[in-house]
């Protein structure tokens, strides 16, 4: 688990490193946050100021694209600016991400100024854990079925020349 | 699309004052502008619920705060970090027209709204020039 976080992250650094190009500080609009389980990839983004209905969010198989607008503030009539820090216009930002997803299970939510995309990976991408089968005991009737008698007795032969 | 500098700006702690609370704290960007009879103030808070906004007029001097909560997220970890989450405060000396009793506040989408009314007789008694 440990070992796959760690691969995970250094993965997304390397990914959004080339995309962001440079340092993973000097990011472009919306800056993010990506936390991973085994299963999902949860991406945060904070967007003081845009409306839900002005984002939009696309999955093309292992990428992520966020885009949108911050529009100026309404008023009615002529504005006189104090301060003018907050910045607005459009945005437009693609991520890779480190594995395939499944497009059709997506979900987002916009709380608070903050968007959260959970993104699950794709079923056919997921690491599949092996079992190892326990070794058969011996089965019972295996004088009755002869081939499986005949296998066994030659992957077996010392034991069986034991018995 | 140009670069866009968007970075939070940590709060430098002020002379004399200590903080009791742990975690980060960021100066919040405005927008401040007049429209009308109004002051209006806009501040990117996100991540800040309505009810963990404290706002303070003390004389003149206004003060907003939001409290961030728990900024994990329940069965991840954190894979890639561009920003970080905290607290924000910032300070304002409010001039003495604004009408104190009318001061109203919202919050949407992460964005908290002042509206400062300017008070009746700074409209219409601007300055007053006395001899000395």
């Amino acid at each position: 688990m440990w070992r796959e976080m760690d691969r995970l992250q250094r993965e997304m650094n390397r990914l959004i490193d080339s995309v962001g190009r440079g340092s993973s500080r000097a990011s472009g609009f919306p800056a993010v946050n990506v936390w991973a389980n085994q299963e999902h990839v949860l991406v945060t983004a904070e967007l003081p100021g845009v409306e839900p209905d002005d984002l939009d969010i696309s999955v093309v198989a292992e990428s992520l694209t966020l885009a949108g607008r911050r529009p100026l503030p309404e008023t009615e009539g002529e504005r006189q600016w104090h301060r003018h820090e907050r910045w607005h216009g459009q945005f437009s930002r693609t991520l890779q991400l480190p594995y395939r997803i499944d497009a059709e299970n997506v979900e987002a939510s916009f709380r608070n100024g903050v968007l959260s995309i959970t993104l699950p990976r794709a079923e056919e991408d997921r690491p599949r854990r092996i079992n190892i089968q326990p070794g058969q005991s011996q089965p019972q009737g295996r004088l009755t079925d002869t081939s499986q008698a005949a296998e066994q007795s030659s992957e077996g032969e010392e034991g069986e020349s034991e018995e | 699309m140009a670069e866009i500098d968007v970075q939070k700006q940590e709060a430098q702690e002020m002379e004399g004052t200590e903080r009791t609370r742990t975690g980060l704290v960021f100066v919040p960007s405005v927008d401040i502008y007049e429209s009308g009879d109004d002051v209006v103030l806009l501040a990117d808070m996100p991540g800040i619920d309505e009810n963990a906004i404290d706002i303070m007029l003390e004389k003149n001097i206004l003060t907003i705060r939001g409290f961030a909560g728990e900024g994990g997220r329940e069965g991840y970890g954190l894979a890639y970090s561009e920003y970080d989450t905290g607290d924000y405060e910032r300070t304002f000396a409010l001039s003495d027209e604004v009408d104190r009793n009318k001061i109203e506040a919202t919050m949407k989408n992460g964005v908290l709204k002042l509206i400062l009314p300017r008070a009746e007789e700074a409209r219409t008694r601007r300055i007053e020039v006395t001899a000395g």
